[in-house]
């Protein structure tokens, strides 16, 4: 797992945008081999949709040939109600980029009969030939997706009951009233995610602290969902200072160390450090590397 | 719950800064099909249908198109003619449809001044609400009859020998304008009338019901006459301050209704402008008309519009009164009968006289004027020319809006320099070439 600590929550969001911009880009999708991307909900990735936004207007960025998989969505909403997660994603990124109708897969709320939804969006999923990059955020209590404490971590796609904490963190969208707030959702499960090539979890803000010290200190635990994490090949945590309030000082440290080495030795726009080292270069500085995407 | 689309082509108008909910939003698009606005959330995800085709703003404000409720002609053409044959005169009303669109008008109510019965039954049919396009002209809203139950000391060019009071009520007015008044608000879509003319005031409940907007104007009234006009149904007033008695402050007369503190509230929303800070109730649709406001700078002072707009924010109307020289240079020309002199500011006086008879601006030049003269921002200058109008006429939701549900009628406006001057105009979602 790699650890990228930023300044503050712009930067953040900056450093997640241009790092699927460049996946992406690396990549090379094409219709018949897209770029499949895994995406969340909620105000952590906010950020990264705007910043995202504006790397497509500038025309570094296509969504031409991606093909996006959302997290979660309520379950009974009206698909147009203006709290649904279709209608998050609409406003946040789908009205403003070329993505093509057909390759945005967000489960069905109002299904008729939801267990059949949710093996249907695995297979959507198989069928592609599985999720590349999938960016999730996490919640207080260190949930991935609606992936609550006491989920399995082996577990699937499926209609979860929301945590209490969940519903009082999401009233703020339904004008403060808890029992206005859907009580059903339709999540990923934490294998779904972990089942990606590359996952990516977005962790900003003093109240995250104590999720992100759970998650990758102690051991994996359904009680933090995110810890599922420790056990993926690919593995990248992007946090601001704040969020790092209750890890170790030798864990900040080090990850802060080993980001710094990687550019100097490997380059930093060997995004997927396979290959391995191919020319030792001696350290340039001692100061926080620039990344050539940044 | 998805819902049927027509398989008709989108578009999306991207790079523009839209004005939606009173306020400029940038980051946001403007899709529409059909010739109305729609919201195409639902189609992309139960339809799995994009824009079809992009059209590039590139970065102007985009508004709805703005609307005249008091025109009386242009180019040379007179609403109020009767002698040409009925063709002819059709061919007249599309030449002033289509050359308003330039303006940025998309939508008027043509103005006849006061006439005779047989004026009336030859030239109302032709004037019915009809749609607009980008190549037929901008919308008829229906017509705009101003007088003949007008007062003679207020009578400004009007023609007095055709003059009548409303004695026998309704049937007085039945009998003046013919048949067409009966289809209300499809043939006549505004009525300017003096409530002390007798049986006037009492009909006018009678005129609202057929869907009539009752407009008071030409008038010497005070302001005792004004307020039970008002409360009788009259919704507007017609160009404040011009054929009116003066502002006195012990006798406020007509423009005294802007100060009107207990009328009685309305019960619906319709037809009544919007509360703002300075409506008796903030919560109510405010009781006090909509007014029209001619901005030309000629006919009413700099000063007077900024009183006026202040102290009744949410009922100012801006209209042109253009007549028949409108888009033609200085000189001589006829309205109603009488003839005209037109001075080098655009202004139209009775030849030989110092009276207004009406004025050649347009309504683009009306809308940089108000904003110039009364210091508001861009958005309150533009509604009181789009959705102040289009809520005097009771169709908000349709005109005067970039809501979804609303016709594709919009103007995009170049504001770089400071002032609103029109770029491109749109009708029915398609753009009118110049």
């Amino acid at each position: 797992m790699r650890l990228i600590i930023r300044e503050d929550y712009e930067e953040v969001a900056h450093y997640i945008a241009n790092y699927i911009k460049e996946r992406i880009n690396q990549f090379q999708p094409s219709s018949e081999r897209p770029f499949v991307l895994g995406l969340p909900t909620g105000s952590s990735p906010i950020g990264v949709y705007k910043k995202l936004v504006e790397l497509y207007k500038s025309g570094e960025l296509s969504f031409q040939n991606v093909v996006t998989f959302n997290m979660d969505e309520y379950v009974g909403l009206p698909r147009d109600h203006p709290e649904s997660y279709h209608s998050f994603m609409w406003k946040s990124l789908f009205m403003h980029v070329d993505i093509v109708p057909e390759n945005v897969h967000i489960l069905d709320g109002n299904a008729p009969d939801l267990d059949e939804e949710c093996k249907k969006f695995e297979a959507d999923i198989a069928r592609v030939g599985g999720i590349e990059l999938f960016l999730g955020g996490i919640g207080p209590d260190g949930h991935i997706a609606f992936n609550e404490p006491g989920s399995s971590l082996t577990s699937r796609t499926r209609v979860k009951t929301l945590a209490y904490e969940t519903i009082i963190a999401n009233a703020r969208f339904f004008d403060g009233d808890i029992s206005k707030v859907p009580k059903l959702a339709l999540t990923v499960g934490v294998a779904t995610v972990m089942d990606a090539r590359e996952v990516v979890v977005i962790i900003t803000g003093a109240h995250k602290a104590i999720a992100l010290a759970k998650c990758i200190e102690d051991g994996v635990n359904h009680m933090w969902t995110v810890s599922a994490i420790q056990m993926h090949p690919k593995g990248l945590i992007v946090c601001d200072e704040d969020a790092t309030l209750e890890l170790h000082v030798k864990t900040v440290k080090y990850f802060k160390s080993i980001e710094h080495v990687h550019h100097s030795l490997i380059g930093a726009e060997n995004l997927s450090l396979q290959g391995g080292v191919k020319q030792l270069r001696s350290p340039v500085s001692n100061d926080r590397p620039q990344t050539p995407f940044e | 719950m998805s819902i049927a689309y027509s398989t008709s082509k989108i578009y999306k108008i991207i790079n523009g800064r839209l004005l939606i909910n009173h306020e400029i939003v940038e980051n946001s698009y403007l899709w529409y099909q059909d010739g109305k606005i729609i919201h195409p959330q639902s189609l992309f995800f139960d339809h799995h249908r994009d824009a079809d085709e992009i059209i590039d703003a590139k970065g102007l404000l985009v508004v709805p198109g703005f609307i005249d409720t008091q025109i009386n002609g242009a180019y040379g053409i007179d609403f109020a003619d009767y002698e040409h044959s009925v063709e002819t005169i059709q061919e007249n009303i599309d030449i002033v449809a289509k050359g308003l669109l330039r303006y940025g008008c998309t939508a008027f109510c043509p103005t006849v001044v006061s006439s005779s019965p047989e004026v009336y039954e030859k030239v109302l049919p032709l004037l019915n609400h009809r749609k607009g396009s980008a190549t037929g002209g901008a919308e008829i809203l229906g017509a705009h009859v101003e007088g003949p139950f007008i007062s003679v000391e207020k009578k400004g060019a009007h023609k007095q020998s055709v003059f009548r009071d409303a004695k026998e009520g309704i049937a007085a007015f039945d009998s003046a304008y013919g048949s067409e008044l009966l289809k209300g608000s499809k043939a006549v879509a505004i009525m300017t009338v003096a409530p002390e003319i007798e049986g006037v005031s009492d009909a006018i409940p009678d005129l609202v019901q057929r869907g009539i907007t009752v407009a008071i104007g030409h008038s010497a009234c005070r302001i005792a006459e004004a307020e039970q006009a008002v409360t009788n149904g009259a919704t507007s007033i017609t160009h404040l301050f011009n054929a009116m008695q003066a502002f006195h402050h012990r006798d406020p007369g007509l423009i005294g209704v802007l100060g009107a503190a207990d009328l009685p509230l309305p019960t619906t929303s319709k037809g009544h402008p919007k509360p703002s800070l300075t409506s008796p109730c903030r919560h109510s649709p405010d009781p006090r008309p909509f007014f029209g406001l001619i901005c030309d700078g000629v006919h009413v002072h700099p000063n007077s519009i900024r009183i006026a707009y202040y102290s009744h924010p949410s009922g100012a109307v801006l209209v042109t009164d253009a007549l028949s020289a409108m888009g033609l240079p200085e000189g001589e020309y006829t309205l109603g009968g009488s003839e005209l002199q037109v001075d080098k500011n655009g202004a139209a006086y009775i030849k030989g006289t110092s009276t207004l008879a009406g004025s050649t601006v347009t309504i683009d030049e009306c809308v940089r004027n108000f904003q110039k003269f009364t210091n508001c921002t861009a958005v309150e200058a533009i509604e009181a020319a789009t959705l102040h109008p289009a809520q005097l006429l009771g169709i908000e939701h349709q005109k005067g809006t970039l809501n979804v549900g609303g016709d594709a009628d919009f103007v995009f406006l170049d504001d770089s320099t400071g002032e609103l001057r029109v770029e491109k105009v749109f009708v029915a979602g398609d753009e009118v070439s110049f």
